[in-house]
């Protein structure tokens, strides 16, 4: 069952942005497209544990600030020549506001 | 016995619901009641009556012969001031009471007005019946109107007073027009179709306040302090369903009045339908859905079985005679693809989105003749996997056995434009290629297709590809990315002479392949974009690499530095001090002296850095950019002031220098240094711009590098005194500015375009002046403290969103 919580208004995270969320097991980083979707996925590339944070956001791909690893936000795996998996939460947007799948987060604590 | 049904609003909903009844002659005695003094009319078209293209009786769909030869029984201009659902009676505010078997709302939709300080004011109007229309058309070329809201509505309303000759403004608060349909890219293109009508849109823009004089309206006022003019402001922003009659009458609404596949309400007695039911979650605002419910509710009146179904909805539009459409999802995904076509010369956009070799969703805009077939290929979700290569062309390129992107080119007939610059067709190209201009450059020279702004290049090519076969190989050209075959170059080039002063404008006109293209080209085209219009464009720290973004370096374990700006060098002990305390106060681990004669404190964590900032510029300190495809430092020596064998003020030059050219963006860094002779103790040698003093002025020489390349810098000019080197030093940064390729330094930009060209440039007076003064427009938006600005304005972006750590332990 999912329990989503409330984190904050869309519009606190610019389009084709970031921002973070802080949990107990380390960051969380929540994305928002140009399309206005959010996505989240854990705040370190699984190369080098880049902050994904603040990297350049485009289409639904964010490109690590460190060496350029590519991204997917929907997935969180790795595109182009590269391989690699981030962790990826539900996240959705209604009414203005962006929701987190609080059930995935602790799950994630857990393991 | 006759049933007698009462329906409240003549919409188009509620006219499409009598005429099926009347049509099928049932016993039934209508009464219809509406609030506006008339009857049924088409409502959509209100445009073309205020554009001047139709008159009211052209729209009018029911007229008083419809209602008398159908026996209904109108009340127009009459209003319901109470149901009473168990007398099964409604009250008109004439003071009749009414006996009903059925109920039939057809109340519609009241326009949105935003409660903006004066929105009550006298010519502050709605667009929503033919009295706003008529009030539209009161305004004459003398007049000023501005339309908030660029959606579908406050277009038409804003192009057809535009058509009158009125002065219109649009005011949106979106980054671009009708978002809701229409990504950016169309957006653009609909933002330039209705510029060259003459009217003024605003995007991105919050209205904070209507002013006026003498209870009539004077002005709009947005949040950034512009003031638009009007003599009637129009609110075009959104609707929302009318029930406040179902609720008092105790009928289940919700966002609009609740119905059932039947149309039926809370109550079985009584219908709705049009604009003010609410069914299964959605609220309704086309025309096509409210037919389908006219349809079903006259049905159901009639005893028939019938089912309101929603379904998948297109939007098909003229806004002021440019074609739009748009169907389905069209947000990018994972999974998902998108084939983007774009026709610059016709203003042609067309994206397809994908998903497992379905078409989900289609935005197309000025060309939608191919619309339906894939509209149709949305709702039958069609494989498509054999036929993606020349899907976006549309049905005519289909069918044929090869799937070879090249065959919608050979498809083409001989008098398809190739380019459009030149006027040139397919079939003079194929000639000039049978007379035996068999490459690009000869294709060029012959026809001089692709000869003018170059956009055509790759279609001449598929022409020649296409021409030749295995003779011709389409030859790579290092384009910026993937997103578009054009060099920066071509862009550069294009930025210029097509005034594409937005993004999506480059995008559209250099025919980009992605629909918001990638961590590559962004910075390019950002940088591109606010060197040639410092004015017009607003920098996108989105299209920022991030140092740019947050002003400071990251480092590869996510913190980042911070390093002040020390101007040509020069600290004082109270500085110092302000550093040592920033260094203690946020636990800096290392502070580190640069080679630009500075101090970098290392280690900073992202969400100190506006605290950081805001302490060392109450120290008086700004941002030193050590970031930023910028200028960087100044570095000198002490020349005159101290040096027994200084020939002119190095520090003071290199201070004078720091202060003109800081905040600047270049291509990439910018590094300086004033030496006070030639023993060239500041190393001015080795930098982008080095200053050599000797006795008889400065001795200006530009290239250097010391980094992956090593070089040395060469003599660009001398200038006999300090006013005309601070000028050659102005222009040819400006020069680099407006023609280097992003990412290339000074030296990489000289190699290209020859040191005697830049000489030639910065040596002409005239010229030297035109560019020392076009820095100097940009650097009256740039030359100022980010950190400062962050720090007032953006403060609370370097924190995290949210802190779980609370909840998660729960």
């Amino acid at each position: 069952m999912s329990a989503w919580i409330d984190i904050a208004a869309l519009e606190d995270v610019p389009k084709r942005g970031a921002r973070l969320v802080k949990t107990e097991m380390g960051c969380v980083a929540i994305f928002r497209t140009v399309e206005d979707e959010v996505f989240a996925l854990d705040n370190a590339c699984p190369h080098k544990n880049g902050p994904l944070s603040e990297g350049i956001v485009h289409g639904k791909a964010v490109t690590c600030p460190l060496h350029n690893w590519v991204i997917s936000l929907e997935t969180g795996t790795v595109q182009g020549m590269d391989e690699g998996q981030v962790a990826a939460y539900p996240a959705r947007v209604a009414e203005g506001r962006i929701l987190l799948d609080a059930t995935l987060l602790s799950e994630r604590a857990v393991a | 016995m006759t049933q007698k049904l009462i329906v409240i609003g003549a919409g188009m909903a509620t006219g499409r619901v009598l005429e099926h009844l009347t049509d099928a002659n049932v016993d039934i005695e209508i009464t219809l009641i509406n609030a506006e003094p008339r009857g049924n009319y088409n409502r959509i078209m209100l445009s073309p009556v205020l554009s001047g293209d139709k008159t009211y009786t052209e729209i009018v769909t029911h007229d008083d012969a419809w209602y008398a030869e159908r026996n209904v029984t109108c009340r127009f201009g009459q209003k319901i001031t109470a149901i009473d659902r168990t007398a099964k009676t409604v009250t008109t505010d004439a003071g009749d009471t009414l006996d009903y078997d059925k109920l039939l709302f057809g109340t519609g939709s009241n326009p949105f007005m935003i409660p903006l300080p004066g929105h009550d004011l006298e010519g502050v109007i709605a667009y929503r019946d033919l009295d706003d229309t008529n009030r539209m058309m009161d305004m004459t070329g003398g007049n000023k109107v501005v339309v908030i809201g660029g959606g579908l509505l406050g277009l038409e309303a804003a192009a057809g007073m535009a058509a009158r000759g009125v002065d219109v403004s649009v005011v949106h608060i979106m980054g671009h027009l009708m978002e809701r349909q229409l990504d950016e890219a169309a957006g653009y293109l609909l933002r330039k179709a209705l510029v060259k009508k003459g009217i003024t849109v605003h995007c991105q823009a919050n209205s904070k306040e209507i002013l006026g004089e003498d209870g009539h309206v004077k002005a709009l006022l947005l949040d950034d302090g512009t003031e638009l003019p009007c003599d009637l402001l129009v609110m075009a922003v959104g609707i929302r369903p009318n029930v406040k009659l179902a609720q008092d009458a105790g009928i289940a609404v919700g966002k609009g009045i609740h119905v059932d596949d039947q149309m039926l309400t809370s109550d079985a007695d009584v219908l709705a339908v049009g604009e003010c039911v609410e069914h299964n979650g959605a609220i309704f605002g086309l025309v096509a859905p409210l037919y389908d419910q006219a349809k079903v509710a006259a049905a159901t009146l009639m005893n028939e079985p019938a089912t309101f179904v929603q379904k998948e909805l297109s939007t098909k539009l003229k806004v002021t005679g440019c074609d739009l459409f748009s169907a389905g999802d069209f947000a990018d995904g994972e999974g998902r693809e998108d084939i983007v076509f774009r026709d610059p010369a016709r203003g042609v956009y067309r994206r397809l989105v994908l998903e497992n070799n379905v078409v989900i969703g289609a935005v197309m805009y000025g060309d939608t003749a191919d619309s339906n077939w894939f509209f149709g290929m949305i709702r039958e979700k069609t494989d498509i996997s054999d036929m993606r290569e020349t899907l976006i062309f549309g049905p005519a390129y289909q069918g044929g056995s090869t799937a070879d992107p090249l065959s919608a080119v050979a498809a083409l007939p001989r008098d398809a434009e190739i380019c459009g610059c030149n006027g040139i067709c397919k079939g003079q190209i194929e000639d000039a290629i049978t007379a035996g201009a068999t490459d690009l450059e000869a294709v060029r020279a012959v026809t001089k297709a692709s000869g003018s702004c170059g956009t055509c290049t790759g279609l001449v090519e598929q022409v020649l590809a296409v021409t030749l076969g295995d003779e011709f190989v389409i030859p790579a050209a290092a384009s910026i990315c993937g997103c578009t075959d054009m060099t920066h170059e071509d862009v550069r080039r294009m930025i210029k002479s097509q005034e594409l002063k937005t993004m999506p404008a480059v995008w559209q006109e250099c025919g980009w392949k992605t629909s918001c293209g990638c961590h590559v080209c962004r910075p390019a085209l950002n940088f591109y974009l606010l060197a040639d219009w410092p004015l017009e464009y607003r920098d996108d720290p989105q299209s920022r690499f991030i140092n740019e973004r947050k002003h400071a370096n990251i480092q590869k374990d996510g913190t980042f530095s911070v390093v002040p700006r020390m101007w040509g060098g020069i600290t004082t002990p109270d500085e110092l001090r302000a550093i040592a305390d920033a260094a203690d106060k946020y636990m800096v681990p290392t502070v580190k002296v640069t080679g630009g004669q500075r101090i970098d404190l290392l280690g900073v964590k992202g969400e100190d850095l506006p605290a950081i900032w805001s302490d060392l510029n109450k120290a008086g300190m700004v941002s030193g950019h050590a970031y930023s495809k910028g200028l960087r430092t100044v570095k000198t020596c002490v020349g005159t002031d101290h040096c027994r064998f200084g020939t002119q003020d190095s520090t003071g030059l290199g201070i004078k220098l720091e202060k003109t050219l800081w905040g600047s963006w270049t291509p990439h860094k910018l590094k300086l240094a004033v030496s006070g002779c030639p023993r060239n103790c500041a190393e001015a040698t080795c930098k982008d711009i080095g200053i050599i003093c000797v006795d008889s002025g400065y001795q200006i020489s530009i290239g250097g590098a010391a980094g992956m390349d090593l070089r040395e810098t060469k003599l660009l000019t001398q200038a006999p005194t300090e006013d005309e080197a601070m000028e050659v030093i102005k222009a040819v940064t400006q020069l680099y500015r407006e023609n280097a390729k992003y990412l290339d330094r000074i030296y990489k930009w000289m190699a290209k375009v020859g040191l005697d060209w830049i000489t030639e440039q910065v040596e002409d007076l005239e010229n030297r002046a035109a560019l020392a003064a076009r820095f100097e427009l940009s650097q009256s938006v740039y030359r100022k403290d980010p950190w400062a600005e962050h720090v007032t304005e953006k403060a609370q972006t370097y924190q995290p969103l949210a802190d779980l750590t609370l909840e998660a332990a729960e």
